[in-house]
Parts: C-alpha cells; sequence; structure tokens
C-alpha cells in the first residue's frame, strides 16, 4: 500500500535528476523504521582500506564519534518507532571506548550487530562483550570484515599485516562463544565465486572456526573505491521506471535511518553526500528518500545489502 | 469487514509441517485429547520432507484453519523458490533441491487449494482478539526470532494491528513473550522437523483464555520419525535432511539464524 508513494515525483530542485531525460528521481518512503544505526566511530577507522565507500581513516575527522549519552537518547526514543535492531559502524567501532557500554544499553532491549575489523580486540575487551551477551536474551552479532581469504589477497586492500591481525581477533571471538559473520566485499571475479567462498572457509576453519558464517557484499564503487576500481557510469542509476513492480522492502532506505554526530541520513553508504542528510532527529528524517546517487543501483541490484542476512547470492 | 471472529477458549496451533504427514496426525490426535476446540496451521505444508500431497487430506478431513505460507505461495504461483531470501551457496543448494521436488510433487488441485487459503485469520480467544499470520501481521516471510525480536516492537506490532494476542511461525522455533496490558505474542514453532535441540521431537502451542489473558504451553510430540525418515529415503531426498530428522539438529539452511539461536544448535 506504501509502496504506491515510490513513484511520487519529488518535489521540483529538491532531488539530483536522472537520466539524460531528466526524468523524477524515484523516492522511497521509510515503511518502517526497523533498523537504527550509529555511525559510533565517525569516520576515523585504524585502516585505510582502498575499497572504502567513505574512505575511513585516522585522519579522516569528517564525521566523529557518537557519545554514551546520544546513543542512550537515542535508544530511548526508538522505542516509540518500534525498532527491530541496532546497527554500530564507523570508522572502526572499538576506537570508540564507549562502545562495550552502548552495546549493553541496547542489548538491554533489543538485538545489536557491530560492523569491525576485529584489530581492536584484545582479550579484555572480547571477554566483555561474552559478559554484555550471556546478561542479554537478545543476539550481539559481531561482523567482521575480510576481503580475501588470504594475506596475499587481502592485504593489498586492508593493509599489510590485516589479514593475520584480523583473524587473531576472529579466533579470540569463536574462543569466547562467538560465531562471527564475516564480511567479503566481492573484489574478485565473480567467476571466482566458489573458489574464494571455500578458501574463506577453509582459512577460518585453520584458527578454529568450525561452522562459519559468511556474507559477501557487493563493492560499492565510491570513496576510495571508485579510484580502486572503477566508477560507476551514467547509465548505473534507478529509474522511476525501474521501481514499477519492484518491493521497495528490499532497499535499506525504506526501513533504516543512520544517527552521527552531524544529523541523521538516510543509509550508512551515503553520509559523504549533503541530501543524504535527512534531518537533525529522526522525526525530520522520516520524510522519504529520492534514489539519486549510483550507489543506489547496488542496492536495488541486490537488496539491503548492510543487513545481517542479506548479501550477494553465489552460485555454486 | 469480515463476519465477527470465531470465538474460542482452547485452541492448538502450528506451522511448518513440511511435508510432515506423521508429525502432524500425531499433533492433531495429541491436541483433541488435550480439549483443543479448534485446530491451526499458520502455513508452510510442504518442503523437506516427502510426499507433500499427503498433508492437504488430513488438515482438510479435520478442518484445520490453514493460512498461506510463503513455501504455500511459491507453490501456489509456481515460482521459482521459495522466497525465504538464502544466500548462501550450501542452504541455497538444499534449498532448491526441496522446492523443485516439493513442487513436482503436488499437484494442480492442492496447489489450487494453496492458493485459496487466507494469508491470515482473526479469532478471539475469550475476549482477547487474537491475529494469526505466518511470518508477521506485515510479512508473510518476516522473521521473527526470540533473539532479534524487542518487546517494544511486539508492541507496536499489536497497536498497529489492533490484536492482544499474535500468532505466527515461519522461523521454525517456538517462543512466546508477555506483553503490556496482558497481551501476548507467540511463535507457535514447526511441527515438520525437530527445533534444532538434538531431540527427535516436534513442538506445537497450545494457547487458553485464562481470566483476561491467554495462557501459552508448549507441546512437544513424540510421533513415528523413523517411517518418516525411512520414507524421505526412499524419495531419495538428502541425506542431510534425513539427518535431521532422526538427530534434531538442523543441517541445512541455517543461514538465517541470529547469533543465539545458531549456537544452540550443532552446524
Amino acid at each position: 500500500m506504501m509502496a504506491a508513494d515510490n513513484l511520487r515525483p519529488a518535489p521540483a530542485g529538491a532531488t539530483p535528476k536522472a537520466g539524460s531525460a531528466g526524468e523524477a528521481t524515484p523516492r522511497v518512503p521509510l515503511l518502517a523504521l526497523d533498523y537504527l544505526w550509529f555511525q559510533v566511530a565517525g569516520t576515523v577507522c585504524n585502516l585505510r582500506c582502498t575499497h572504502c565507500f567513505i574512505s575511513c581513516a585516522p585522519d579522516n575527522h569528517s564525521f566523529w564519534f557518537l557519545d554514551l549519552d546520544t546513543v542512550g537518547a537515542y535508544l530511548d526514543e526508538s522505542k516509540s518507532w518500534g525498532v527491530k535492531e541496532y546497527y554500530f559502524t564507523g570508522g572502526e567501532p572499538f576506537m570508540n571506548k564507549d562502545l562495550p557500554t552502548m552495546l549493553e544499553r541496547t542489548l538491554a532491549i533489543g538485538p545489536a550487530s557491530v560492523l569491525t575489523n576485529a584489530t581492536l580486540l584484545p582479550e579484555k575487551t572480547v571477554r566483555r562483550l561474552a559478559e554484555i551477551d550471556a546478561g542479554s536474551p537478545f543476539s550481539l552479532e559481531l561482523r567482521v570484515s575480510l576481503d580475501g581469504p588470504s594475506a596475499d589477497t587481502n592485504d593489498p586492500i586492508r593493509g599489510t599485516g590485516t589479514f593475520e591481525r584480523t583473524l587473531q581477533g576472529v579466533q579470540r571471538l569463536v574462543e569466547y562463544g562467538f560465531l562471527p559473520i564475516i564480511t567479503a566485499a566481492q573484489v574478485w571475479c565473480p567467476q571466482e565465486d566458489g573458489k574464494v567462498y571455500q578458501q574463506f572457509v577453509d582459512a577460518l576453519h585453520r584458527v578454529g572456526y568450525g561452522r562459519p558464517r559468511i556474507k559477501i557484499l557487493p563493492s560499492l564503487h565510491i570513496g576510495r573505491e571508485a579510484d580502486r576500481s572503477r566508477s560507476y557510469s551514467d547509465e548505473e542509476r534507478v529509474t522511476s521506471a525501474m521501481m514499477e513492480d519492484f518491493d521497495a522492502s528490499q532497499l535499506l532506505c525504506s526501513s533504516a535511518r543512520i544517527v552521527t554526530d552531524r544529523g541523521v541520513y538516510v543509509c550508512p553508504i551515503l553520509i559523504d553526500h549533503a541530501d543524504a542528510r535527512l534531518g537533525a532527529d529522526l522525526e525530520e528524517a522520516a520524510r522519504p528518500y529520492a534514489l539519486g546517487h549510483h550507489a543506489c543501483y547496488t542496492c536495488w541490484m541486490n537488496g539491503a545489502i548492510c543487513t545481517n542476512f542479506s548479501g550477494i547470492g553465489l552460485e555454486r | 469487514m469480515s463476519a465477527e471472529p470465531e470465538t474460542y477458549t482452547r485452541i492448538a496451533a502450528f506451522g511448518g509441517v513440511y511435508s510432515n504427514h506423521y508429525a502432524l496426525r500425531a499433533v492433531i490426535e495429541d491436541a483433541r485429547q488435550r480439549g483443543a476446540e479448534a485446530v491451526f496451521c499458520l502455513g508452510d505444508l510442504g518442503a523437506f520432507g516427502p510426499h507433500p500431497d499427503r498433508v492437504f487430506p488430513i488438515l482438510v478431513e479435520n478442518d484445520v484453519g490453514t493460512i498461506r505460507g510463503n513455501y504455500d505461495d511459491s507453490i501456489a504461483r509456481g515460482l521459482d523458490d521459495c522466497q525465504c531470501g538464502y544466500t548462501d551457496p550450501r542452504d541455497n543448494h538444499f534449498a532448491h533441491i526441496s522446492y523443485r521436488y516439493t513442487f513436482d510433487n503436488t499437484s494442480q488441485t492442492w496447489r489450487d487449494w494453496l492458493g485459496e487459503l487466507p494469508e491470515q485469520l482473526h479469532i478471539r480467544l475469550g475476549d482477547r482478539r487474537t491475529l494469526l499470520c505466518h511470518g508477521s501481521p506485515r510479512s508473510v516471510n518476516e522473521f521473527l526470532w526470540e533473539s532479534t525480536t524487542p518487546t517494544h516492537f511486539l508492541e507496536k506490532l499489536c497497536d498497529d494491528y489492533d490484536a492482544d494476542v499474535v500468532l505466527c511461525t515461519h522461523t521454525g522455533l517456538h517462543w512466546s513473550r508477555k506483553l503490556s496490558g496482558g497481551r501476548l505474542f507467540a511463535n507457535v514453532g514447526a511441527i515438520g522437523r525437530p527445533a534444532n535441540d538434538g531431540c527427535t521431537d516436534v513442538w506445537y502451542t497450545m494457547l487458553s483464555a485464562a481470566g483476561g489473558s491467554v495462557r501459552v504451553e508448549f507441546v512437544p510430540i513424540a510421533y513415528n520419525f523413523e517411517a518418516f525418515a525411512q520414507e524421505m529415503v526412499d524419495e531419495g531426498l538428502p541425506d542431510q535432511f534425513v539427518e535431521t530428522i532422526v538427530t534434531g539438529w538442523w543441517t541445512t539452511c541455517n543461514e538465517v539464524l541470529p547469533f543465539k539461536e545458531r549456537r544452540r544448535g550443532k552446524f
């Protein structure tokens, strides 16, 4: 019923125009605020991955950390919105020293997922996470980024030594009972999907992760990734025709918003774009969003890629 | 608006039959013995098991109030897959085998019957407005797991859909949560395969009007799982499916399980 709103033309001048014909950019309404994201470490990361779609780095201070009170206030407010799941991202979330406390508060009311590179997980931190998990009926998901099944394939993207350090983090999480979701951007040839997937499984088995959970994401050709691989072509845009008979609930922007230190944005992918800032608070940010960016095309192709249980369907 | 909902004081409900006609018969018999005035099936009649056409007459003959799950919808409409949304290659492989077998062995008569099933049912348990659905009141293929479903989310579902009690299935794992004002949410579980707990029993749900609220009771059922497993072998279904029936552990399609539910299982 609400999906019909997708095709309502955007107000003149409010959004970028798509395609050479200049047709109105399709808009996606917020059907329900199921997923509340926190840009908890801003754009600050201890790594400088060559495919990062928001160019995070130790010296990228475009977005700064969220503090405990801010997160707490949004958690309180989120109840009346009926939020279903909470996600914490950055940058590297564990650079924010308050993250464990934020997770503890979150897990008192619902499930939490952390998108991490697992290189900042000393035993003390993992033990704390295990205690937080044990105290909650809800799931604490650790989503660990790894972009190749070996140092040779991963490190050119994520940095020298990161394969080893990340696997150490994974091993520690597994030792404390977690089943981290290994998240890889598809930086290899799709024809190699089956082989690479098996190599991931083998590498994870070697560090004692006997039943690995693996999620493969399409790469997003913005930020640093535009230089590493390619940028989007003009044709890679979402048009109104493409939204006909399309289930808009497949798109993250129909069910999520992300809180940053500079306001509430439509999704974690587009925070570098001014038009993706929808307001100062959830109320303002609940308005529809026009799919004017090339990256929207990737989500249209693949669905809500940022949630835990979706990704590219791999051919065997 | 449709007619005034039927009122009951004691019902049985389950989902996920997965072609398990042995468990279906055992559950219906047990529910009658426990005084169920009506029995409801919340969908996903096929998948996984052998001879899908065998469950439909049992449901009809026993007047089981049945709603359409995502699997039933796919079979009825001749879709390419079960709409479970798997991306893991191994899960997709087995989901495909299961779906092709079920589709090829469901006769046109029963495909048509599936297509006519309602998506939701409204009844009253005592004076409590009770909504029966497959995944959630808002989506046939939404997974409501215990460890990823906040209480405030369930409260909002009840508010949004004018229900005091919401019953669903789809995940295959039973659980319930008491809500404000005597309201209740219950995932009634699945009877087609065990609950990933290392035991061969399957689970269904009894619900009783009690004072101003509704009492929920999860009931384990032992049934002739050996005969069912043998039928699966005879039909050439994957060993991995048979293993689940005889061990109680889920061996496939585990990808969608959240961390806490996944950790409780073996695979």
